[in-house]
């Protein structure tokens, strides 16, 4: 019997990938441990692969499913209303995941406008994040700002930041200009933690203030819950809006084809730089709320790693679609809080749910649905 | 008053006296540290050349290679063959990490790449990811989140010149990179394979209607990346004697800015981009400050990458409309 036939016959080509992935355990851990692993493995492949050939199951018919009008009118004052109640009917733990998830939800939003819109792959994001929330530590710890002033001045440092990284860096056609926003990423960690001097170092800035409004504290968690989302229904308003106008359309050209998009009289320079500038804002808000919510801010919570999660979040939910930003985000969050029940598996899932994600939707859970709709 | 003039003088003297021999022994360490940079660096340029994809999943093999050094070779010493012949040991702990390695790499391709070969370009980076998060919490799992201790010690024993001292772990690193760089130079210019292997680079539809396999010559580049991955894994965890899940991050990062900064999907990029950031790393650390050992990698790639767009040895090709 040759190779051929074996990867034809559904049980031995099971038999043959159990006992690869056994044999590849085996080294990790004792011999009865890869024996078991080899028999899940070899009933549930030759279960799929078998129900695959024998074709038991019907092809799925494809959906097209076209809301009704009124639901579509109904959907967005219905998830306004879920948002508004909720603080009503959880507790304090699932409040702090949804304001860390409503934080994440700026982040992804700002990403997607540079990896998304405009097609610039951003290893380094984590960054703007650490300026904005280290400008609001600083300038709340040593000159006493409160948070409102601060807002926009994080926010606009973030910016500027975004802007003077890239003026350099976009000389550089993708991969490269993606790892030169890693290098950044890393050096301005780098430069967190040993910048004793303003940054604390590595022990973080600790007793940042939490926001107030009208004299009022906002420091019950519902509030400050309310005081993200507002930040997050703001960010999508003109994010929104801006995609939807001349520089949206700008920036969706040159993640098609850059050289078109210049002979069209489109300077891709300036769009990318916009794309970068108002991007990072929202990076620049997110670490602000971070760090007034934490009230304490180190290097740690700014890692690669960050950035990475970031940028998954992105992908996830689909490139380009800003509600895809959003639920990714939502997702990427609230799963490994799902997994609390098997605390140390937790982050092998949630590898094995990215690579699933990708293999059965490679665009993206929104991948793929038009997001802008361009109107004359 | 007096004296303190005297004291810079004698400084200085000494300085001059003492830099040859220090930069001497800086160049020595970071050829040790380039050597292994270089190797895992190959494996992200040699895949990036062939699917314009990085792996981000690759530094986590370079750490099942140290992990599986130190597991195989504990293995040997229960056994009792350390205690006959240590060599004989060496090389089967090496051979049997290699194999295995590059059976995961294999393994990595067929789950996360192969099926995502005609989707959006940035998918397979997000399943490189999960690998990653995955390979790292599978190996913290099975083994454990604390150090793991390299059976064999070497020692300090080595070569004596003056100030400069080179261990003969050092040395071996330094000649074993050295020789599995020029095989796989000979390899990929000499063999019929290597030469099917730079035709499915420049052009897959090409190569298969010439009657490459290209499916197989992607395979076989994962398994040559992950082998010389492993290798450099069994070589760092031998050098510190320690290694943890963690360490294939901060490795495959490191590479793959050497594997840039060399101009990717360059292999000879990839060899003296990673031989550089050995050295500067090494240099910097010496002379300017070990606090950001860490920065000088990405601040020398910054530098270079604005003088030279894609790399020391890449090629700047103007793209075609």
């Amino acid at each position: 019997m040759n190779y051929e036939t074996i990867k034809k016959h559904p049980v031995l080509k099971s038999l043959l990938i159990s006992l690869f992935a056994a044999i590849l355990f085996l080294p990790f851990k004792d011999i009865k441990s890869s024996t078991i692993l080899f028999a899940i493995m070899f009933i549930f492949i030759s279960a799929v692969l078998l129900i695959k050939k024998s074709q038991i199951l019907p092809a799925l018919p494809k959906i097209r499913w076209a809301p009704p009008h009124f639901l579509r009118a109904a959907s967005v004052p219905s998830v306004i209303m879920v948002f508004i109640l909720l603080p009503f009917y959880l507790n304090d733990y699932y409040l702090d995941v949804l304001i860390m998830s409503g934080i994440y939800m700026l982040l992804a939003l700002g990403l997607n406008i540079i990896v998304g819109f405009t097609g610039l792959l951003n290893l380094g994001f984590a960054a703007f994040y650490a300026i904005g929330a280290y400008t609001y530590a600083v300038v709340n710890t040593k000159l006493g700002l409160d948070f409102w002033v601060s807002v926009p001045l994080s926010a606009g440092i973030t910016a500027l930041s975004g802007i003077v990284l890239a003026i350099p860096a976009l000389r550089l056609r993708g991969d490269y200009l993606a790892i030169v926003t890693l290098g950044f990423g890393e050096i301005a960690r780098l430069v967190l933690n040993n910048w004793d001097s303003l940054t604390n170092g590595p022990n973080g800035i600790t007793g940042i203030a939490r926001p107030s409004l009208f004299g009022a504290s906002l420091d019950k968690l519902n509030t400050y819950y309310y005081l993200v989302f507002i930040f997050v229904a703001i960010a999508v308003i003109i994010i929104r809006r801006v995609e939807c106008s001349r520089i949206g359309r700008a920036w969706i050209s040159i993640k098609e084809n850059e050289i078109a998009a210049s002979s069209l009289g489109i300077n891709t320079t300036k769009y990318k730089l916009y794309a970068f500038g108002f991007g990072t804002v929202w990076a620049g808000i997110a670490g602000i709320l971070f760090a007034s919510k934490m009230q304490f801010v180190s290097p740690e919570s700014f890692t690669f790693m960050e950035s990475v999660l970031i940028l998954s979040m992105v992908i996830v939910g689909g490139l380009g679609n800003t509600f895809g930003a959003i639920a990714g985000a939502f997702i990427l969050v609230l799963l490994p809080e799902l997994l609390r029940e098997v605390q140390s598996y937790r982050m092998l899932i949630l590898g094995i749910a990215l690579v699933l994600l990708m293999l059965f939707r490679p665009q993206g859970i929104l991948g793929g649905f038009k997001s802008v709709h361009f109107r004359r | 008053m007096h004296a303190g003039t005297l004291c810079i003088h004698d400084n200085i003297l000494t300085f001059l006296l003492k830099f040859p021999a220090m930069l001497l022994q800086q160049l020595i360490n970071g050829l040790t540290l380039g050597g292994v940079y270089a190797l895992i660096a190959l494996g992200y340029t040699m895949v990036y050349g062939i699917l314009e994809l990085i792996n981000f999943a690759h530094g986590e093999i370079y750490m099942l290679g140290a992990y599986l050094g130190i597991i195989f070779l504990g293995l040997f010493t229960v056994i009792g063959l350390t205690s006959v012949s240590l060599p004989l040991a060496l090389f089967f702990t090496v051979l049997l990490t290699i194999v295995v390695c590059s059976a995961y790499g294999f393994a990595m391709e067929k789950v996360a790449y192969k099926p995502l070969r005609n989707a959006p370009r940035l998918s397979p980076l997000i399943s490189a990811i999960g690998i990653s998060i995955f390979l790292q919490n599978y190996v913290m799992l099975t083994q454990g989140a604390t150090d793991q201790v390299f059976p064999q010690r070497f020692g300090d024993s080595g070569l004596q010149f003056l100030n400069v001292s080179m261990t003969y772990l050092q040395a071996l690193i330094i000649i074993v990179s050295g020789l599995l760089m020029l095989s796989l130079h000979l390899f990929i210019q000499k063999t019929r394979m290597g030469k099917a292997m730079r035709a499915v680079a420049q052009d897959k539809t090409m190569a298969a209607l010439a009657g490459i396999n290209v499916n197989g010559i992607i395979s076989v580049t994962f398994i040559i990346g992950a082998g010389l991955a492993a290798m450099a894994g069994i070589m760092v965890a031998s050098y510190y004697g320690l290694v943890n899940y963690y360490i294939g991050y901060i490795a495959g990062i490191k590479a793959f800015t050497a594997a840039v900064l060399g101009g990717i999907g360059n292999i000879p990029g990839a060899m003296v981009g990673g031989i550089i950031l050995g050295l500067v790393e090494s240099a910097g650390a010496a002379y300017i400050s070990s606090e950001y050992k860490d920065a000088y990698a990405f601040i020398i790639l910054i530098v270079i990458l604005l003088i030279k767009p894609a790399g020391i040895l890449g090629k700047n090709t103007e793209e075609k409309v």
